[in-house]
């Protein structure tokens, strides 16, 4: 069986971003990128089936500029077997992102396509199931649990109320939550080899796919600020606080 | 010209969060309203899709500035699943807006559909981004701000950026943030609740089995108290029993931080933060969390924020309105007993 696993380079989920003085993007001239956690989490996923035998390839897929070769080589260095980089100068937007993705499934024909449920800069949440739609093919979205069978896949999803379990017949697509797994550390020896692993450059607009951003990023802003309040002594000062200056109990 | 909002409702009554969102396409239609090209009316229509959900459908008659509800009913939507809803979905919009059926660019016009809103929940986010790819335009994710008919508020980098996006598609596909608009009041007169066939495609997808969190406790998302806690409470066991009790007596909803969630103290859909819930009580009260960003993206916009925390320096108390340095097991009880 064959897996296609996409990653996104953002910045580390550790940085702060700070707005550009211009105020029309966030300012991520030398700042930390990493791999989005969630897609992380998925390609520990196509690793660990792998593993246990149900998969026999993953492919790695992952779009931006030639510096997103960074992620493909974590997820070399993580187990993935080859990668393929889609280069684009235009700001790519997770319906053109479906697009190219639509277009390389349609040649390379994975039976299970995993995901993180969304990237931690745009916080979309939205490639996965666009990519499902385009192909009409079904969807299980904020994966906690996957189980994965020789015509289906049952994943367990975190929804709003709880745990909701679907089975879903391949080829799917499968978005990663959180819970799903803990990815593993790469070592010295897999980063090494993983320096060998081939990666295969396409530019998108050989695709022939439209990725004409559909949005137009107008400006971008600090949230209304929150201002720290007082630290109180004890719990009876807390609870006059509440009563009579905040009126909420 | 229509704008129409897909319900979430468990058959018998609507979500808290479709209340939401029915306030939230209003704002749209408003906006639609006030640009130069405004068309001559505006309809708001909803669509209840589910099993014998005809109970949720007359509630959704009922709110106010709905024009017109659909009800799809069948067994195909006793479960809510992307991939029947997004089919269900897209036939019904083909009804409203014919010239969408053939060009998929063809929307907009003033006697069209304009607009798709759906929640921002795990239901919303998980069929919003389909139908928009189906439809072949962009999605855009939560919605903080309707700015005009085209352009949006919504929060990026876990909330620590505003951004202000401009939509070039003629269909908008919209999920909104619940917590930023207010719930649908209801009306005096009722809209229309017409049946339309329940459409069920080649199953892609079925439905096994849920566990939903049984409790008599408000609903977070909605919930005016949350009483929050974070790794420091150490154990599932000391979770229930430090906070259970204040939340009984303030009749509040339980929440947790990913770190509690990650321990296994409070089921995941207890989690508050940047990819669990959002949301905005009058009284939030974060105890033994340090207040990672992602946390704070799902509370900051809270009315009153207490934090509990041993760490004077723990970032929580950056945006708490009162703060107690304290040994949460011994100031806790002492609240839940006074308050």
């Amino acid at each position: 069986m064959k897996v296609l696993v996409t990653v996104k380079r953002v910045v580390d989920y550790n940085v702060k971003v700070r707005i550009a003085p211009d105020g029309s993007d966030v300012d991520i001239a030398n700042v930390k990128m990493s791999m989005n956690p969630f897609d992380e989490i998925a390609v520990e996923e196509a690793v660990r089936l792998k593993e246990q035998g149900k998969v026999t390839e993953i492919i790695a897929v992952t779009c931006g500029t030639a510096a997103s070769q960074d992620v493909l080589r974590t997820a070399f260095a993580m187990g993935a077997d080859r990668g393929i980089l889609v280069t684009s100068e235009a700001t790519l937007q997770p319906l053109g992102v479906a697009k190219i993705l639509q277009a390389l499934i349609t040649r390379e024909a994975p039976d299970l396509v995993l995901m993180g449920k969304q990237a931690i800069d745009d916080d979309c949440n939205q490639t996965g199931q666009m990519l499902a739609g385009l192909l009409s093919r079904p969807q299980a979205t904020f994966a906690s649990k996957v189980d994965l069978q020789a015509n289906e896949a049952l994943v367990t999803r975190e929804v709003d109320g709880g745990l909701q379990t679907i089975a879903v017949q391949l080829p799917a697509i499968v978005t990663a939550d959180l819970r799903l797994n803990e990815p593993r550390y790469v070592t010295l020896p897999n980063i090494m080899k993983a320096k060998k692993k081939e990666i295969e450059t396409i530019e998108a607009g050989s695709l022939g796919v439209d990725v004409t951003p559909r949005l137009h990023q107008l400006k971008v802003a600090e949230p209304a600020g929150r201002a720290a309040g007082v630290k109180l002594s004890t719990v009876d000062e807390l609870i006059e606080k509440l009563k009579n200056e905040a009126k909420v109990i | 010209m229509k704008l129409l909002v897909i319900a979430e409702h468990n058959h018998k009554a609507l979500a808290a969060a479709t209340l939401n969102t029915i306030t939230a396409t209003a704002a749209l239609a408003q906006a639609q309203a006030s640009h130069p090209s405004a068309p001559q009316a505006l309809e708001l229509h909803v669509l209840v899709a589910g099993h014998q959900a005809e109970q949720a459908a007359r509630q959704a008659a009922q709110c106010q500035g709905v024009h017109q509800v659909w009800l799809a009913d069948g067994p195909a939507h006793a479960e809510p699943l992307a991939e029947a809803l997004a089919a269900q979905a897209l036939h019904l919009i083909h009804t409203l807006d014919p010239a969408l059926a053939s060009d998929t660019s063809a929307g907009g016009k003033s006697d069209g559909l304009r607009a798709v809103v759906l929640p921002s929940s795990t239901m919303g986010k998980n069929l919003a981004p389909r139908l928009a790819a189906m439809l072949d335009v962009a999605a855009i994710s939560d919605i903080t701000k309707v700015i005009s008919h085209d352009t949006f508020e919504r929060p990026i980098y876990a909330g620590n950026v505003v951004a202000t996006v401009q939509s070039i598609d003629p269909v908008l596909v919209v999920t909104a943030r619940t917590t930023a608009f207010q719930a649908v009041a209801s009306s005096v007169t009722p809209a229309t609740v017409t049946a339309v066939e329940a459409v069920a495609p080649a199953s892609l997808s079925r439905f096994v089995s849920q566990e939903l969190s049984k409790s008599e406790r408000p609903e977070l998302g909605s919930a005016k108290v949350v009483v929050s806690g974070g790794r420091a409470l150490g154990s599932a066991e000391q979770y229930q029993a430090v906070l259970t009790p204040l939340a009984d007596k303030l009749g509040a909803a339980l929440g947790a931080s990913r770190a509690a969630v990650d321990a296994g103290y409070a089921p995941n859909d207890y989690q508050v933060g940047q990819t669990g819930k959002v949301v905005a009580p009058n009284l939030y009260i974060a105890i033994g969390m340090s207040g990672a960003i992602q946390h704070l993206a799902g509370m900051k916009d809270s009315k009153v924020i207490v934090a509990i925390n041993k760490d004077p320096d723990a970032p929580i108390f950056q945006v708490a309105d009162y703060g107690l340095v304290a040994d949460l097991f011994e100031v806790v009880p002492q609240l839940t007993e006074k308050i």
